[in-house]
């Protein structure tokens, strides 16, 4: 490979539901590819809490949004030579196709690397899909492309309902669904049409009750094509794949259907020419050898990134390298180092894949699965049974079983149970699980009611049997083990506690095993530090002398608990290996970066439960554990860990509840003399009541130890609480509502003396969750003396807690008053951003600060400060999750976020204004409407005229904020309407459209560079 | 009930008899592929060997009609980690019914790495198993081998190819009907002249188990065959010829078993991924001497795969075109083998 190519990768973007960080995964592994070949890699990337958008990952970083005009510009000024288009799924193949529309790639010169556009539309364009597929003889399920309802009701009139409607070139199935009626047809497709960048539906004959299965294909620029993995969903046709339970490889398929699918698979992906990886959908027969193509993805994607897990097959960083020209049959498969990357590989385990909703966060939201994409994460596990990696996977995704599936269940009426059974929800398997314990259905009945394949109920009807027939003799509970039953489950099922259940199991010797995932089934010699924990065969994990380290991974993304955290765990990782640790890693997402085996010294793929984890650190004989940097979910292993003699870096327990105990931390608070807002933990109604009285409203009710601020509520008065009281549980914490202007910072302490890089400043008025706030850093209106307060108070609570590493502080500015509101002593969610902005390696310091090395040793000595100013804006997927109001509140609903940059600007017009704004203002007005927009100028309109939903369609921004125009708002955001919940948004977006300048794109050392040495 | 397994080195493995206890010895080998069960069990290739399964769970899909490569069981003893009963049962009835001794709760991923390290060996199936494993194959071709003579007829007469059967697949022959060939199946060691008589437009020289040392009293006819009409052969059959042709053989270590097989065309450098199934293997060096050429090789370990005759209509593969279980992609061999027929091909190249 020639040195002078320089590649210009695209990436994802903010996490939405659809696309998440399995595009920091392949673009970060993609980078390296190109790198490893020589290349001068260019990358553009508005997402800053992604691994990929590190300086260390690419020579020219740009954090910029994810525009055209952004991406035309950057190709002026870097002069690229290739583009890599398909590590960045859906949006950076759309901005692919945007560019070489628009001449920007021809005039410039650049060529695309791996699979080529005209390839790609194939795949995208439903119509040209449909010819290709036609030309191979590959039967499609009966369907049509439609651009006016007019057509849709041709295509009605001969085939009737139900039918599937798929908008052409979104992500996750976007405005996509099945519709029963004829009514819902229209109406789901006035919304697909709206959807689809091209105005394009597929309008498809149902096929639900067949088997989806996938699978991915490699292929070489030279012909050979091979099929990295299969697939299969629980769910039959009809739920989206990134919303079923999903196995791998494919369980009830017959060699003959395989390879009849396999054979499907090669052909369509070389009649398309595809150079890379691809993803193939197809619909099965339930039971004859018949089959259709549901859909072709001609590049990286979730799936794919779960393949490269649950085989070890690097998809990404092997399509990187055909695309640059390389065979498949020179790669060498890096987790053997013996064989060559043309096989297929073979697994000697099952695993198993189960998505993780927000619905919990929300109760309106719809539970409902179909074709649309709603889960924002997923848990990966491995085990020998299908029950094993289902019930390992399912506990890391944090699904409750208690013993086998949530209590409520136990008691609920046999309808509501049906009611979950009949049409798929999250909930279904376990409530099949329930109907079957219960002995209230037979397993032939379920599977006719929900087309599961036999072979999935009977696993269920396993997992019943197995829990009502377990004993502690030594046979049943190897038994249970083996088929993924925790200490806890068995404790519950058998009235004992589980220290007893683990002192039994103990005694009779019965302990987990770790083997390797080497993609070859044991064939070839492997030392890949790639594990999975099961209760069968030998262990093949080897601890060595070294010193070492766990650092706890955060699982699967959910709103609140994102993939910053993943970043943390990189750096972490990184930060132990550059000062001479071995670092294990412990984490069960698919998804991500810290679970590419290359990361980390050994890789565990397991459960985050105390049960999973303590068996890793015994296996490995490591008493040391960052907790830190794994959010929430390493912080609710504290107690356990401590308690069972591991030694957490820098985090004590203790500390731990001390900041979480609202009473603790109050009086805390108080000895410090900190200012704090008023508040308290009560433990039941009466007390709530007394507490309000006390306090007053507006007040602030919510669960303790929560993410994402899940159970939140704002109380304005007496009958907000009379209504809602009802679905409070005890304890609460009760605090008061203080208004004004939030600020937050993250700090490095070494239990001495505290590192406050920046303060950030809220835009929204306070009580707007801080992960759906659009964050300045640093501040634009908090002063100079509020800042160095700020610092001194940081210092303070370090030093007392004698914290070492990262932690979190939350402030309210009220009337020229600092006050606490929070402090989390861990690392948080906009500690990768502030590294960024700043240039500084705080996740680096934050390592060796929790080993005990002093600031002094770590930070440099002369201070900087910024002139310039980053604002981090919150990215939602609302629009995909029925029923959810999109206004922000106390409960986060973002999922994503963006940076972007100004340079002695007015703030605000920087994160209103882009150039996509541009033209949707050209061909949209802006709505302005509600309480507090009067004389705001601009349109302002009824309310009422919109409740159909249609004519948002001209609509750009819509600006709502009082809560009865929920079913409004959701009408605005469903037609492509920009929803503005927060007045200081709409005020700042106003006066920005009145008075935008264009502003220059900078790569991110032009940033990190400039911060100004002050002492 | 429990069951030991032994291997010749003597390390034991347990397990528990899925089926009725019964023992039963033969080479121990392993199949990595994760589907073709039925395919794999009635393959008579495997007769005298035990099959250890590394994918966990065996019998997901039961049994299925028209997939067994033979009328029954071949293989002398089966091994694996967890038998799944399927709805219906059928398979389960179905290994019971063979008699074979089946053998699950093992931990297979040891006893593949013991294959691996200790090569493919002697080993013994029991409630106890006692004393050393010792044995070989010998002659178990004669034991697979039909022992009259079968047409199988094609509705589209395109021609007829005769298939000396060393323990042919099913679907080989299927492969061919397919095509429109009539085969006529016949004992391994039919006399030379009697095939003649049949007056064949090929011939298929088919896979089937063991060394292929048991033909040595055959390599005469079976050069003279294969000089005298377009010729085939596969696995035993690619071993037999090449033999026949001066090369020389040796037995390897573990063997090629399993569905991801990648073998590389020397000349064109395309890439299959192939079904295979043998413990021996032509040595590189004999090949130079003799006047055969190397067509196709492995990609991992750079074995042969497949070797032509320059000047002859005569083309031997090691793995298996007709795959059952496995990829498919070598089927295009059977149209090397057509072109040939066709006089399309003089010589493969």
């Amino acid at each position: 490979m020639s040195a002078e190519k320089k590649v210009l990768v695209i990436g994802s973007g903010p996490i939405i539901i659809g696309q998440a960080a399995e595009f920091d995964y392949s673009g970060t592994q993609a980078c390296k590819a190109l790198k490893e070949s020589g290349c001068e890699v260019v990358l553009i990337n508005s997402n800053p809490a992604t691994i990929m958008t590190d300086p260390m990952t690419a020579d020219h970083v740009y954090i910029e949004a994810m525009t055209h005009e952004k991406v035309a510009a950057i190709i002026e000024r870097e002069k690229p030579t290739y583009l890599l288009a398909n590590v960045g799924g859906q949006t950076a193949l759309n901005l692919a196709l945007e560019l070489d529309a628009s001449g920007v790639l021809e005039k410039n010169g650049v060529e695309m690397l791996g699979t080529s556009l005209e390839t790609i539309r194939d795949g995208e364009d439903r119509e040209r899909f449909k010819q290709k597929m036609k030309q191979l003889n590959e039967p499609l399920p009966i369907s049509t492309t439609v651009e006016t309802i007019g057509e849709l009701e041709e295509f009605l009139s001969v085939h009737g309902v139900p039918v599937v409607i798929r908008p052409a070139f979104t992500l996750g199935g976007t405005g996509g669904g099945i519709a029963q009626t004829r009514k819902d047809a229209i109406r789901m497709t006035k919304l697909g049409l709206a959807a689809s960048p091209i105005n394009q539906c597929l309008i498809e004959m149902s096929i639900a009750g067949y088997k989806e299965v996938e699978y991915e294909v490699m292929r070489d620029a030279y012909g050979t094509s091979i099929i990295v993995c299969n697939m299969e969903n629980i769910d039959p046709v009809g739920v989206h794949t990134g919303d079923s339970v999903v196995f791998a490889p494919a369980q009830t398929l017959s060699d003959r259907m395989s390879q009849i699918l396999r054979t499907a698979s090669r052909t369509i992906v070389s009649e398309l020419g595809v150079i890379g990886g691809c993803n193939i959908q197809f619909a099965v027969h339930p039971t004859e050898e018949a089959y259709y193509v549901i859909e072709v993805n001609p590049r990286v994607s979730r799936s794919s990134a779960l393949a490269s897990k649950a085989t070890g097959y690097p998809i990404a960083k092997i399509a990187t390298r055909l695309a640059l020209g390389e065979r498949l049959d020179e790669c060498i498969n890096p987790v053997t180092s013996e064989t060559m990357a043309s096989f297929e590989p073979a697994l000697d385990y099952v695993t198993a894949k189960v998505p993780c909703f927000p619905f919990d966060l929300f109760d309106s939201s719809d539970r409902t699965l179909g074709t649309q994409m709603k889960a924002t994460g997923e848990s990966m596990a491995m085990g020998k049974t299908l029950e094993e990696a289902l019930q390992k996977a399912w506990r890391g995704a944090g699904i409750e079983q208690s013993p086998l599936y949530p209590a409520w269940m136990k008691e609920a009426a046999i309808a509501t149970l049906f009611e979950e059974v009949n049409k798929p929800t999250d909930r279904r398997l376990l409530a099949m699980l329930a109907l079957l314990d219960r002995k209230m259905i037979g397993e032939d009945e379920l599977q006719r009611m929900t087309r599961i394949s036999p072979l999935f109920v009977n696993s269920l009807k396993k997992l019943s049997s197995i829990s009502q027939a377990i004993t502690l003799e030594s046979s049943s509970l190897l038994f249970a083990k083996r088929h993924g039953f925790t200490d806890e489950q068995i404790a519950m099922l058998t009235g004992r506690d589980e220290h007893e259940v683990r002192a039994i199991r103990g005694e009779f010797g019965i302990k987990p095993v770790y083997q390797m995932i080497d993609t070859c089934a044991g064939e070839f010699e492997s030392t890949t530090p790639y594990f999975y924990g099961t209760w069968s065969g030998r262990t093949e994990t080897v601890p060595s002398k070294n010193k070492k380290v766990a650092v706890i991974g955060a699982g699967p993304i959910r709103i609140g608990q994102g993939i910053e955290f993943d970043y943390c765990s990189v750096h972490a990782v990184r930060s132990l290996q550059a000062l001479g640790y071995e670092a294990i890693m412990i984490n069960n997402n698919p998804e991500t970066v810290s679970t590419d085996f290359e990361v980390a010294d050994k890789l565990y793929v397991e459960p985050l439960t105390k049960e999973e984890v303590i068996h890793v650190l015994e296996a490995e004989n490591c008493s040391d554990v960052l907790i830190q940097f794994g959010g929430q979910t390493g912080i609710a292993l504290a107690h356990m860990l401590e308690e069972r003699g591991f030694r957490l870096l820098g985090t004590k327990a203790d500390v731990v509840d001390e900041m979480e105990d609202r009473d603790r931390f109050y009086r805390f608070l108080d000895q410090l003399e900190i200012a704090r807002i008023k508040g308290e933990e009560v433990d039941s109604e009466t007390a709530l009541y007394e507490s309000i009285a006390e306090i007053g409203y507006p007040c602030i009710v919510r669960p303790s130890y929560v993410i994402g601020g899940k159970g939140m509520h704002i109380l304005h008065d007496a009958d907000e609480l009379a209504t809602q009281k009802g679905r409070f549980v005890y304890p609460l914490l009760v605090d008061a509502y203080v208004a004004g202007v939030e600020l937050e910072v993250d700090c490095v302490s070494d239990g001495n003396t505290v590192y406050v890089p920046l303060v950030m400043e809220q835009v929204e008025q306070a009580g707007v969750h801080s992960g759906d706030s659009t964050m300045i850093l640093p501040p634009v209106k908090a002063s100079r003396a509020v800042q160095d307060e700020i610092e001194q108070v940081a210092k303070r609570i370090g030093k007392s807690l004698d914290y070492r590493g990262a932690f979190n502080i939350q402030f309210v500015l009220s009337e020229g008053k600092l006050h606490v509101l929070e402090i989390n002593p861990r690392a948080s969610r906009t500690l990768p951003i502030v590294s960024k902005v700043t240039g500084r390696p705080l996740l680096d310091w934050s390592v060796k600060a929790a080993l005990g090395m002093t600031l002094e040793t770590i930070v440099p000595k002369e201070r900087e400060e910024l002139d310039y100013h980053a604002v981090k804006t919150p990215v939602f997927s609302t629009l995909k999750l029925e029923g959810v109001d999109p206004k922000t509140g106390p409960v986060m609903r973002s999922t994503g976020e963006t940076l972007q940059w100004t340079l002695g600007e007015p703030v605000m017009e920087r994160f209103a204004w882009d150039a996509t704004t541009d033209r949707a203002m050209k061909t949209r007005s802006l709505i302005l409407m509600g309480e507090g927009t009067e004389g705001w100028g601009g349109t302002f309109e009824d309310a009422r005229k919109f409740e159909n939903g249609m004519e948002f369609n001209e609509t750009f921004a819509f600006f709502s904020c009082i809560p009865q125009e929920a079913v409004v708002r959701e009408n605005a955001l469903k037609a492509g309407a920009l929803v503005i919940t927060e007045e200081k948004l709409a005020e700042y977006l106003y006066g920005a459209l009145n008075q935008r300048r264009e502003s220059g794109i900078h790569p991110l050392a032009y940033w990190q560079k400039r911060g100004v040495k002050v002492t | 009930m429990k069951a030991e397994i032994k291997l010749a080195d003597g390390t034991i493995y347990e397990g528990t008899f899925e089926t009725r206890q019964s023992a039963g010895e033969g080479e121990i080998v392993f199949y990595t592929g994760m589907t073709g069960y039925q395919e794999v069990l009635t393959d008579p290739s495997y007769k005298g060997q035990i099959v250890v399964f590394t994918y966990p769970l065996i019998g997901q899909y039961g049994i299925e009609d028209n997939a067994s490569e033979s009328k029954q069981i071949q293989v002398s003893g089966i091994v694996m980690q967890t038998l799944v009963e399927e709805d219906k049962g059928g398979f389960k009835d179905w290994l019971e019914s063979s008699g074979v001794p089946v053998v699950s709760g093992v931990d297979t991923r040891a006893l593949v790495r013991s294959i691996r390290q200790g090569g493919d060996q002697w080993a013994v199936i029991d409630s106890k198993a006692e004393g050393n494993p010792e044995g070989t194959l010998g002659g178990v071709i004669s034991r697979v081998t039909t022992n009259k003579m079968i047409v199988h007829e094609s509705m589209n007469k395109k021609g007829t190819i005769v298939c000396i059967d060393y323990g042919v697949k099913a679907s080989m022959i299927a492969a061919l009907n397919a095509r429109g060939f009539s085969v006529v199946q016949v004992p391994y060691d039919t006399p030379r002249r009697v095939i003649e008589q049949l007056n064949p437009d090929g011939l298929l020289f088919s896979n089937g188990p063991g060394d292929p040392a048991q033909m040595s009293a055959h390599l005469d006819d079976v050069k003279e065959l294969a000089l005298r009409y377009p010729t085939l052969g596969i696995c035993m059959g690619h071993q037999v010829i090449a033999t026949a042709f001066g090369c020389t053989v040796s037995k390897q270590r573990y063997g090629h078993r399993g569905a991801n097989h990648p073998v590389r065309h020397v000349k064109t450098g395309e890439i299959w991924l192939t079904s295979q199934n043998h413990g021996y293997v032509i040595d590189s060096e004999s090949v130079n001497l003799s006047p055969l050429e190397v067509l196709y090789e492995n990609v991992n370990d750079g074995s042969i795969e497949g070797l032509r005759h320059p000047h002859e209509r005569i083309v031997t593969v090691q793995f298996h075109p007709e795959a059952s279980p496995g990829p498919k992609e070598a089927m295009a061999i059977f149209d090397v083998f057509e072109g040939m027929i066709k006089k399309e091909v003089q010589h493969v190249s």
